[in-house]
């Protein structure tokens, strides 16, 4: 069993290595990619499973027990938050193979986005998994550089811009987490996750304040919460959709992850945080004003990732088990949905040749089950019920109104922010779906590999989003277990001895 | 915990303060000199949080009391490797831009300048450029602004 934890890391990244090898046939290229992602769902699923019955699963690598070796861990949080990535994942990746962006033409195969695809993944697989603050560090940088090379790969001279915008803040924001390990390295001796919830504590509460926030701000660039938000509605939206869809779908939810994990374990505090939820509250609020101010869909589309961030920021900010448990169950909702959106989009702007708002129109008539799969996530994201988005912000709600005068106001902001969300989606429905039929804008440059513009889509693209469509609806009919999985999940992370007990037997 | 020399203080000081103002330059080139800096400074910090400088940590050498704490180091070593391939990544970046548009300026988000020019309100200063609708409202602070088409919403 214990095993079974290295293989979605293992399988990732010995996958990246076969792509490169075979670098010479799509077909086996494409073959590898499916066949490790589908499996390590299949880990994650076994993991899950046994992390919820007989707690967290640790293996101890190298055979050095914790704290002196890495111990990777997987609980019920990390269990479930891979298995709902790794799923994403697998769907994105059969969009992108569908869309033509993995190789060159139909034939030639190309020796980086299938390589680099998977490297993505492990790290992402590597973040959720590992009890070593360095090791977070290293599977940051796995993601984020398979990241750079997916942003700028092939790019055209008017998105290098935003490619370099998203780098620059990335790598400082990597620094900034360097400068914190050994800032928490030089008061504590230790770089283990579990080992320093025992030696923070014993720490002056000034010293513990300074480290705390140096991890908000370094998770809270990756995260994308306001005021470190700025780059993401500029650098996203340039990418092609799949990439997009990717990134908007795990790599801000690993921040949060990363959040949730190291404020509940090592700086834990009794009754919620004013400065999260004043964070949480402007992260909520500027994110979905911002979104109304778009023209440009995916831009539109990234202000409400910044904003639904909020949100998760919500439930940790309570400090609670419920609080804790309700952003493990938005982490869930959010990253099938927002990567369903994203991949809609691409299928509208495949269809419309644009991504502008304005001149779109009429695509209810003229492609209806486009419309189908826009409407679902759309009222998904807006928490309509008996939609996953309901189910999710119903536990954030039950988690803000015990928590305190103060966290009920900012409960009545997720609210409001929701129903910003709601006109927001309404307004993009009204303008692209309703009103005059539209001809589709020619392809503005014809030369690269992703063809717009058109009505001829083959069907796994649609079979892909459809299948993330179906997930976020089984997240909404098994919305009983799986809110219990997360509440106890929650319940784990305030209690913070499972955790520390499997590592440092 | 761990106490560091002054003289080792202001040399951090020196480096974080010197990387965060190339970072905070308009051309590639000085932002990658600046996160160079950056790098060594949060290095030289990780090598710092290992305590004063002692005996090699090799058994035998010496009695354990007296060795240095080799696990900063190593985290350091992978830190500079990590670094490294930093540095060679924003090199390869800065010479696709300059291939591609002729400059490796880091420029402002375009859109971002369009929508708030289009919402100006009426009557405030800005009105005269923003009526005649000059799509391509120059940032002062990027000369290459200009270089690209703004505003056309198409960006794929």
């Amino acid at each position: 069993m214990t095993t079974l934890v290295t293989l979605p890391v293992l399988l990732p990244i010995l996958g990246a290595a076969l792509t490169v090898i075979g670098s010479r046939s799509a077909r086996l290229q494409r073959l590898v990619g499916i066949v490790v992602l589908a499996a390590v769902s299949v880990v994650a699923a076994v993991l899950l499973v046994a992390a919820d019955r007989t707690g967290p699963v640790v293996v101890e690598l190298g055979g050095w027990p914790a704290p002196v070796g890495i111990v990777l861990v997987a609980d019920r949080l990390s269990a479930l938050l891979l298995l709902i990535s790794t799923l994403v994942t697998l769907a994105v990746l059969v969009y992108a193979i569908d869309q033509r962006i993995t190789d060159y033409g139909r034939d030639t195969a190309s020796t980086t986005f299938h390589p680099i695809f998977l490297l993505l993944s492990t790290g992402v697989s590597l973040a959720y998994l590992t009890g070593d603050l360095f090791n977070l560090f290293v599977a940051f940088e796995i993601m984020l550089f398979a990241s750079y090379v997916l942003i700028t790969r092939r790019t055209s001279a008017s998105r290098i811009r935003s490619g370099m915008t998203y780098v620059i803040i990335s790598l400082t924001s990597s620094l900034l987490f360097l400068s914190t390990i050994a800032l928490v390295y030089a008061a504590t001796g230790t770089v283990n996750l579990a080992d320093l919830a025992t030696r923070v504590a014993a720490l002056p509460p000034g010293l513990q304040t300074v480290l705390a926030l140096m991890t908000v701000v370094t998770f809270g660039i990756k995260a994308a919460i306001v005021p470190l938000h700025f780059w993401l509605p500029d650098s996203y939206p340039n990418a092609p959709a799949p990439v997009t869809a990717l990134f908007a779908g795990l790599l801000t939810k690993v921040g949060i992850y990363a959040l949730l994990r190291t404020q509940t374990l090592i700086f834990p505090q009794v009754g919620p945080s004013t400065v999260l939820l004043v964070i949480a509250t402007l992260t909520m609020i500027v994110g979905a004003l911002g979104a109304l101010a778009q023209n440009d869909l995916n831009r539109l589309l990234s202000f409400l990732l910044v904003s639904h961030i909020g949100f998760m920021l919500f439930g940790l900010a309570v400090f609670d088990a419920r609080g804790a448990g309700g952003t493990a169950l938005y982490v869930v909702h959010h990253i099938t949905v927002q990567a369903t959106l994203f991949l809609v989009s691409g299928l509208i702007t495949r269809r419309t040749g644009t991504v502008s708002i304005d001149q779109m129109g009429g695509l209810a008539q003229r492609a209806p089950f486009l419309a189908i799969l826009f409407a679902i996530p759309a009222l998904t994201l807006a928490g309509i019920p008996p939609t996953s988005g309901f189910v999710a912000k119903l536990a954030l709600l039950q988690a803000g109104a015990d928590g305190g005068p103060f966290t009920r106001i900012v409960a009545g902001v997720v609210i409001l922010a929701s129903l910003l969300t709601l006109y927001a989606m309404v307004r993009v429905w009204i303008r692209v779906f309703w009103g005059t039929a539209r001809e589709p804008l020619p392809d503005a440059d014809p030369a690269d590999e992703l063809v717009v513009g058109t009505a001829a889509t083959s069907r796994p693209m649609y079979a892909a989003t459809s299948g993330l469509i179906v997930i976020s609806l089984t997240i909404a009919a098994a919305a009983g277990p799986l809110s219990a999985v997360t509440g106890r999940a929650g319940t784990d992370l305030m209690d913070r001895l499972p955790y520390t007990t499997a590592v440092l037997r | 915990m761990n106490t560091i020399n002054l003289g080792m203080a202001v040399v951090l000081a020196v480096l974080y303060s010197v990387g965060f103002y190339l970072l905070l330059q308009r051309s590639l080139m000085r932002i990658l000199i600046g996160i160079v800096v950056l790098g060594h400074g949060a290095n030289l910090m990780l090598q710092l949080a290992g305590g004063p400088p002692a005996r090699a940590p090799i058994l035998g050498t010496a009695p354990p009391e007296l060795f240095a704490d080799p696990l900063p180091q190593a985290l350091a070593l992978t830190a500079i490797v990590i670094t490294f391939a930093m540095t060679t990544y924003l090199l390869a970046l800065g010479y696709r831009s300059w291939v591609l548009v002729g400059h490796d300026e880091v420029q402002d988000d375009v859109e971002d300048r369009r929508i708030a020019e289009r919402e100006r309100p009426e009557g405030s200063m800005a009105d005269d450029t923003a009526a005649t609708g000059t799509d391509d409202e120059e940032d002062p602070g990027s000369a290459a602004a200009s270089a690209e088409p703004a505003g056309t919403g198409v960006a794929q």
